[in-house]
């Protein structure tokens, strides 16, 4: 796979993306997850744009992280988890048996809910990616690699001193832009967010929000919140999604001033959730 | 009146308490005045409590000090005048006497046996008989105390309740006093040992030949105290081949229990595993001794190794790491349990694969546990005796060649305290002082264990 990539290949590849720059760069069609014999995902379409920020909204419970973990086959690390239907990234099926799920979730980033940096210096888990995925081919190289990723998750002044330091040891807000520096250290196409604010206070939380609209156009970014104030200010599309379905999917300042649906707009003005 | 036959007595006082204290709380709801604080069950157990509870810890007591009480009476009577003074023959005297006068035996060797044998009786029978008094004066009396207490407001409940706290204080108590005074007899036994045989000696000697002289003609014996060759054995075989087996063999089975085998295979496989624990040492050191042994000493021989000893190290340390695997394994298997899954999905999600997740995220992650975990099972082969006895040989060899017979300590402990000792030789004091190091070093072990451990738990919440 990775010999051939190094041929004609990878012009096609490259080509494609040239070609796609205006085309989504996800689509999903008639998405279904099930957890055993339970449907938590049901028959969800949606496109994913390179140059917005996508937030997914809902109730709790209604399948936004179990879609979102669909997309980058986190959900394969579930046993009793089932997905059918077609996911393409850049085209290509990511369900489809030559599909490298390494391969996938280095172009396809995720960071959580709640901060998980390893138990490893700062500098080794920004480093944890390049290291396995061979991308840096050398400590210069590597050092580069981290400093710039540090940088763009606008952490760099704060720890540059410190890079030995245990990454735990980071306050809630430092942890979480250490995950985002993680996250973007593979240089992914894609970075999944999982309510990555909900752990934090309101100041950590700003911070987190201008970081996505830096990150923004660089990387395609999908983002679950049930701050609905929070995916006014970052998104530029929003999903909501209720009991498993996609209720509506539009652009952001469409849905919050004028939902289509009734469930949205109950949703929106604080009905249920 | 026998031991038994009192206890029981008490007990139906016991019991009787019991029923006339409950009666009388029932009697209580009955006068139709305020609402009761306790249910009468717990008026009964009170005093149930309190008649049994003091009477049979007197008795506890009194059953250890009634024996000396007799010997004195009987040593202060005029007839005790003409015992010989040597303590041992006196004891001996003695003894003959007890045994007559409880009729467990027909006549006497010594004839002053046969003319202590009634004042025994005598004395034995009165002092039994101011004991059993004593006791059912004090079960009287403590449950007469407590059922005079007894009224509607009465807080019975509240008060078994703390009796029970009591009880189960003391039982606890039991055990750390009884390893309290292991400790303290270790100690003792081991200071008459240091003042026969410098520490200095014992500690840091090169040679151990603990056989004394018994005549001064006797050769060989030099009674030589250097316990380095010991200690080595000990850590040679349980620190080290012990360790080489069962670290990677228990770590890879945590890892593949925890992280790759189906919930089907696990429900198996871990109690399988368990199962390795629960097989007596006796068991291991034959399978030591008779099967592994022998293959080793062949092998040696076979591939031309010097020294190879039908007794080797290397028997008596595979067989060590076999049988500690389950507890390296199952205290990795916890705490690679404990690294949370926030750190598995996290490495998984950066496109890690299971096995580089497992090397560069979780068994690092799990380490203080595991580290914790394996010095647990170190101090529990040092203290192993069983298979060395069996399969390492009494050699005290001072040697790194793992086809060798060495020994370790509990091996010459057992040696030096089985057969017909004298007790106050240093041979036999030399055990003593070897267990006290065998001890300070397994609590040391366990200590750091438990602290790394701990530390390591608080880590993550
Ligand atoms: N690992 C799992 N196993 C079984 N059911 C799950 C699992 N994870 C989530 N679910 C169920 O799937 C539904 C959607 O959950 P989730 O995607 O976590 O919702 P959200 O992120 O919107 O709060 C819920 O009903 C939840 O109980
Ligand atoms: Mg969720």
């Amino acid at each position: 796979m990775t010999d051939m990539s190094d041929t004609g290949m990878s012009d096609i590849a490259a080509g494609q993306r040239v070609l796609n720059e205006a085309a989504p760069k996800m689509i999903a069609r008639d998405v279904d997850v099930f957890y055993g014999d339970k449907k938590a995902i049901d028959n969800v379409s949606i496109d994913i744009a390179l140059e917005n920020v996508t937030a997914f909204i809902g109730p709790s419970g209604c399948g936004k992280s179990t879609f979102l973990r669909a997309l980058n086959r986190m959900n394969d690390t579930i046993a009793s988890a089932r997905v059918t239907g077609k996911i393409e990234l850049d085209g290509e099926d990511i369900y489809s048996s030559g599909m490298d799920v390494v391969q996938l979730r280095a172009r396809v980033g995720m960071v959580f809910q709640k901060p998980n940096p390893f138990p490893k210096s700062i500098y080794e888990n920004v480093a944890y990616g390049p290291r396995i995925h061979g991308l840096a081919s050398g400590k210069a190289d590597m050092d580069q690699i981290v400093e710039k990723s540090l940088k763009r998750a606008g952490l760099w002044e704060e720890v540059k001193d410190r890079l030995a330091e245990s990454g735990t040891a980071l306050s809630g807000g430092q942890q979480q832009r250490l995950c985002i520096a993680r996250a973007i250290a593979v240089d992914p196409e894609v970075i999944l967010m999982d309510e990555p604010c909900s752990a934090l206070d309101p100041i950590a939380t700003a911070k987190i929000e201008e970081l996505i609209h830096e990150l923004r156009g660089r990387y395609a970014i999908v983002i679950v919140t049930h701050n609905m104030q929070q995916a006014a200010r970052v998104s530029q599309r929003t999903a909501f999604f209720h009991l498993g379905n996609l209720v509506e999917y539009g652009d952001t300042s469409e849905i919050f001033t004028n939902p289509r649906a009734t469930r949205t707009k109950d949703y929106i003005t604080g009905r249920y959730g | 009146m026998s031991l038994a036959a009192l206890a029981l007595l008490i007990l139906g006082l016991g019991l009787i308490a019991w029923v006339a204290a409950r009666a009388k709380a029932m009697s209580f709801g009955s006068t139709g005045q305020a609402r009761q604080h306790s249910l009468p069950n717990y008026h009964g157990w009170y005093v149930a409590l309190w008649a049994v509870l003091p009477a049979l810890f007197f008795l506890t007591i009194w059953s250890s000090v009634s024996g000396g009480l007799v010997t004195q009476t009987v040593l202060e009577s005029p007839a005790a005048a003409s015992l010989p003074a040597m303590e041992m023959q006196r004891d001996a005297i003695l003894d003959e006497a007890r045994r007559l006068a409880e009729g467990r035996i027909d006549a006497a060797f010594n004839p002053e046996a046969e003319a202590l044998a009634p004042i025994y009786a005598e004395a034995t029978s009165f002092y039994s008989l101011i004991g059993s008094s004593i006791a059912l004066l004090l079960a009287f009396a403590a449950g007469a105390f407590a059922f005079t207490r007894l009224s509607p407001t009465f807080r019975a409940r509240t008060r078994v309740e703390r009796l029970v706290m009591a009880s189960l204080l003391i039982a606890s108590l039991i055990a750390i006093l009884t390893t309290l005074g292991i400790v303290l007899s270790l100690l003792f036994e081991s200071l008459r040992f240091f003042s026969m045989v410098s520490p200095v000696e014992f500690l840091f000697g090169l040679n151990w030949s603990p056989q004394m002289a018994i005549r001064a003609d006797q050769a060989g014996s030099s009674g030589a105290f250097g316990a380095i060759p010991l200690f080595w054995g000990t850590i040679f075989i349980g620190a080290i081949i012990a360790m080489i087996v069962a670290i990677p063999l228990g770590l890879m089975s945590a890892i593949y229990l925890t992280q790759y085998a189906s919930g089907r295979v696990r429900a198996w496989m871990k109690p399988a595993l368990e199962m390795l624990a629960g097989v007596p040492t006796v068991v291991y050191g034959y399978f030591a001794a008779l099967t592994v042994a022998p293959a080793i000493r062949d092998f040696a021989v076979t591939i031309g190794i010097p020294g190879a000893s039908s007794e080797s190290a290397l028997a008596a340390g595979l067989v060590m790491g076999i049988m500690i695997i389950p507890f390296v394994s199952s205290m990795a298997d916890d705490s690679i349990a404990a690294v949370p899954q926030a750190m598995r999905d996290g490495s998984l999600a950066m496109g890690a694969t299971t096995s580089e997740t497992i090397r560069r995220v979780l068994v690092p992650a799990a380490l203080p546990g595991v580290v914790g975990g394996v010095l647990l099972a170190v101090s529990r082969a040092i203290g192993e005796t069983m298979i060395v006895v069996m399969a390492a040989g009494l050699a005290a060899n001072l040697t790194a060649n793992p086809f060798q017979s060495v020994t370790t300590v509990t091996t010459q402990i057992v040696q030096l305290l089985t057969g017909d000792q004298e007790f106050d030789s240093a041979k036999t004091l030399a055990a003593f002082a070897l267990g006290l190091v065998l001890f300070i070093i397994t609590l040391l072990l366990n200590i750091v264990a438990l602290r790394v451990v701990k530390k390591y738990r608080e880590a993550y919440d």
